[in-house]
């Protein structure tokens, strides 16, 4: 059973944490991670943007990559959206297309591959802090991952949860969005900082390292010390504190 | 030159001032509490409004998925339906027009309005006289209008175009609007609604009676019996369709809907989607000019139906979906852009996530569509809240797509994404470009971050700190971890290994393996 980690640009230059928490908290269950190493970006910045060949030439090395897996897991509801556009992306060159839906299938987001495939929904973590969950838009909307975080965190001994006003709405990351169109993009960000310190949480965590950084970006900016984390580095924080 | 014709044309100045580029129109209400304000207080009224409708309905998902058939089905056989409810129409006695271009339909209007001899004319809401501009046209050559929607006359007054499919005034508060018709009264009306609305009450009154034309748009026209069908909350489409002698109705060519029976699915997610009530006030079906036992309507009845683009997209698998829109303004509410810029800095007729597919594609600017195209963040908000489920967020990506591949892509953004293509397609040089990051950042790194706001970063650091590269990669530290793992690896546990067999089992015979795998 090959379970292979795709670790995604972001967190691989910028989060590499992300990565080695995911590979921790799976051992545990004894799943052993392979990391392909010639991976590298999902091609989502130029496919987004309307670059398509050169989206195809960072999603060629994907498909290759996780050509022999039999589980492809991605921190990153956003990332493994992408895979779910590769059939389109691909949809004139059927040697591709196939491999694409075959990758497709066989992708996951962190969560719910821990949840739907291994079935786990309690990793008996301990966590006694005030958290507050942004829900990215790609996962929740385009890979439909709602109950999966939530089952999990509910699960989380001591940590007291508390809800995110106007949580569904979008970040302002949106990749090349937030530099093209800054100042739309600032706006927004700056509105769900707000809320997050609405909140009153010492921790913000969600599934997406492109959001999350985003929003870590403009609370730093504004000094506020909201630590911001990603769900498998505070569950694997919560399982060494048990 | 009346008071109104002077606004008119200070509006026409105020559109060609009007700022270039999405950017600069969004700095303009981004710099503008009151407009913002209001715009988010209305837009979370009417989504939460929407959300409790939808809950409240009990199977809405399967609804929408019955509207977006019936969208489908429609779109698909267009030239027939068409064809059935002009013929239909015309056996009710029905004057029916095929406008190819918007200038044709304004043609048509002008030569009814002079045929008439008609002085004034007064209007319900519609927003494909809004696309054609016609109140100028019809001013132009002397004749009256005046919109009888309190959110259409109040941006009538204003000199404005409207800011949202089905709140003209959106982003303006109360106070505002009490400003404006007190200008209009001549005398100190109080901010508050009923002193307002009773304003206009009567001062419109006067206009119906007054009016040649009654001129109105079209929610849904149906084919079986040649029918059309008004949504309104006021009555005001009713005075319109009713006291003057003649009627002219505008319609985009996708407006039509089969029977009666696919009204009652329209008519359960329409008003829903827009506002959050379960049926409008008023809901009017309209089947031919006055006959004998009639107690009112107009003697002579036009129905103007509009191309303008719309064919364009007729077999086109990336765009087709657009015709399916049922104009209910629910991605304007859901749209986490629109709440902050508001409508006016989309540039067109139509705004928020509809308005930005929708008014590149009935144009032929290529050269201009990726400006408004860029203002999305893509996240979807739109096609969920879609009661006929039009994947917006898809089609903004494909707009900038085609505008790519026609050659009209930003030269710097397109060297970019060739160095972003040679980078990303070998593993070896994403980790030198990293290494490189590495030893680059460290004259901006302060305190574990990067604020300098030189060259790129400017954009993003104007709001944000950003992160710095991490001084190991997760591919750099990846051995290490696995050789740290292995000494304690343990077998995997028999349950868990049982489950991950059989999502490989069902995917091999091709059942799905899990949610949100579609």
């Amino acid at each position: 059973m090959k379970v292979s980690l795709f670790i995604t640009c972001v967190s691989d230059a910028v989060f590499p944490r992300v990565g080695e928490a995911m590979a921790r908290l799976l051992a545990r269950y004894g799943v052993e991670l392979d990391f392909p190493e010639v991976q590298t970006c999902c091609g989502q910045p130029a496919f987004n943007s309307g670059y398509w060949n050169e989206a195809r030439a960072a999603a060629v090395t994907i498909i290759r990559a996780f050509e022999d897996s039999d589980f492809v897991i991605a921190p990153s509801g956003s990332c493994t959206g992408m895979l779910h556009h590769y059939p389109k992306l691909f949809e004139h060159d059927p040697i591709h297309l196939a491999k694409a839906q075959e990758l497709q299938q066989k992708s996951y987001e962190f969560t719910q591959f821990l949840v739907q495939v291994l079935g786990v929904t309690d990793l008996g973590a301990v966590f006694p802090h005030r958290v507050t969950y942004h829900p990215s838009c790609h996962g929740t909307r385009i890979l439909g991952i709602k109950d999966e975080p939530m089952l999990l965190m509910q699960n989380i001994k001591a940590m007291e949860l508390v809800p995110l006003p106007f949580a569904e709405d979008c970040c302002g990351f949106g990749g090349t969005f937030a530099v093209k169109m800054s100042d739309i993009s600032g706006a927004m960000v700056t509105e769900k900082s707000d809320h997050v310190l609405e909140t009153e949480a010492e921790i913000l965590t969600g599934l997406d390292m492109g959001c999350l950084m985003n929003i870590a970006g403009n609370l730093r900016y504004r000094n506020q010390p909201v630590r911001v984390m990603h769900l498998a580095e505070l569950l694997y924080e919560g399982v060494n504190g048990a | 030159m009346s008071q109104r014709t002077a606004e008119a044309s200070a509006h026409r100045l105020a559109q060609e001032t009007k700022p270039s580029t999405v950017k600069k129109r969004a700095d303009l209400a981004l710099n503008n509490d009151f407009l913002r304000k209001a715009v988010r207080f209305t837009t979370e009224r009417l989504r939460d409004g929407k959300q409790k409708a939808a809950n409240d309905h009990g199977h809405w998902e399967e609804w929408r998925e019955r509207g977006r058939q019936i969208r489908l089905h429609t779109i698909a056989h267009l030239d027939y339906y068409l064809n059935l409810f002009a013929d239909n129409a015309r056996a009710n006695g029905t004057h029916i027009h095929f406008a190819a271009t918007g200038e044709e339909a304004v043609r048509i209007s002008l030569e009814i309005a002079e045929r008439k001899k008609a002085s004034s004319v007064v209007k319900s809401k519609s927003m494909v006289t809004e696309e054609l501009h016609l109140n100028h046209a019809l001013e132009s050559i002397g004749v009256e209008t005046v919109e009888t929607d309190l959110g259409e006359y109040i941006i009538q007054l204003a000199g404005e175009t409207p800011s949202h499919i089905i709140i003209p005034a959106i982003h303006k508060n109360r106070y505002q609007i009490a400003e404006l018709l007190s200008k209009e009264a001549g005398e100190e009306l109080l901010p508050e609604t009923t002193i307002l609305a009773g304003f206009v009450r009567r001062k419109l009154r006067e206009k119906f009676l007054e009016a040649d034309i009654g001129m109105t748009g079209c929610n849904f026209a149906i084919a079986e019996t040649g029918s059309m069908v008004l949504f309104e909350n006021e009555g005001n489409a009713r005075m319109v369709t009713t006291v003057p002698k003649t009627q002219i109705t505008l319609m985009g060519m996708e407006r039509i809907i089969p029977s009666w029976s696919d009204l009652e699915v329209m008519a359960t997610l329409l008003p829903r989607s827009a506002t959050g009530q379960k049926l409008t006030v008023y809901m009017s079906g309209i089947s031919g000019p006055r006959r004998k036992e009639d107690g009112d309507g107009p003697e002579e009845q036009h129905i103007i139906i509009l191309d303008n683009g719309r064919s364009e997209q007729l077999g086109d698998p990336e765009f087709q979906e657009l015709l399916n829109c049922i104009r209910c303004g629910a991605c304007l509410n859901a749209c986490p852009v629109y709440r902050h810029i508001g409508g006016h800095a989309y540039g067109g007729t139509y705004s928020g996530p509809i308005g930005a597919v929708l008014t590149p594609a009935l144009n032929k600017n290529v050269d201009q569509w990726d400006d408004i195209a860029s203002a999305s963040s893509l996240c979807g908000a739109c096609y969920e809240a879609c009661p006929v489920k039009i994947p917006l967020h898809d089609m903004l990506i494909y707009l900038r797509r085609r505008k790519v591949e026609r050659g009209y892509g930003d030269k710097a953004e397109g060297a970019g994404m060739k160095g972003f293509a040679a980078i990303m397609s070998k593993s070896q040089r994403f980790s030198a470009v990293m290494k490189l990051g590495r030893i680059g950042q460290k004259l901006l790194v302060r305190d574990g971050g990067i604020p300098s706001k030189l060259g790129p970063l400017k954009g993003w650091n104007n709001y944000r700190i950003a992160p710095k590269l991490a001084d190991q990669s997760f591919r750099e530290g990846w051995k290490g971890l696995k050789q740290e793992l292995g000494k304690s690896s343990k077998p995997m546990e028999p349950a868990m290994l049982k489950r991950m067999e059989a999502v490989l089992k069902n995917r091999k015979t091709g059942l799905q393996g899990g949610g949100g795998h579609g």
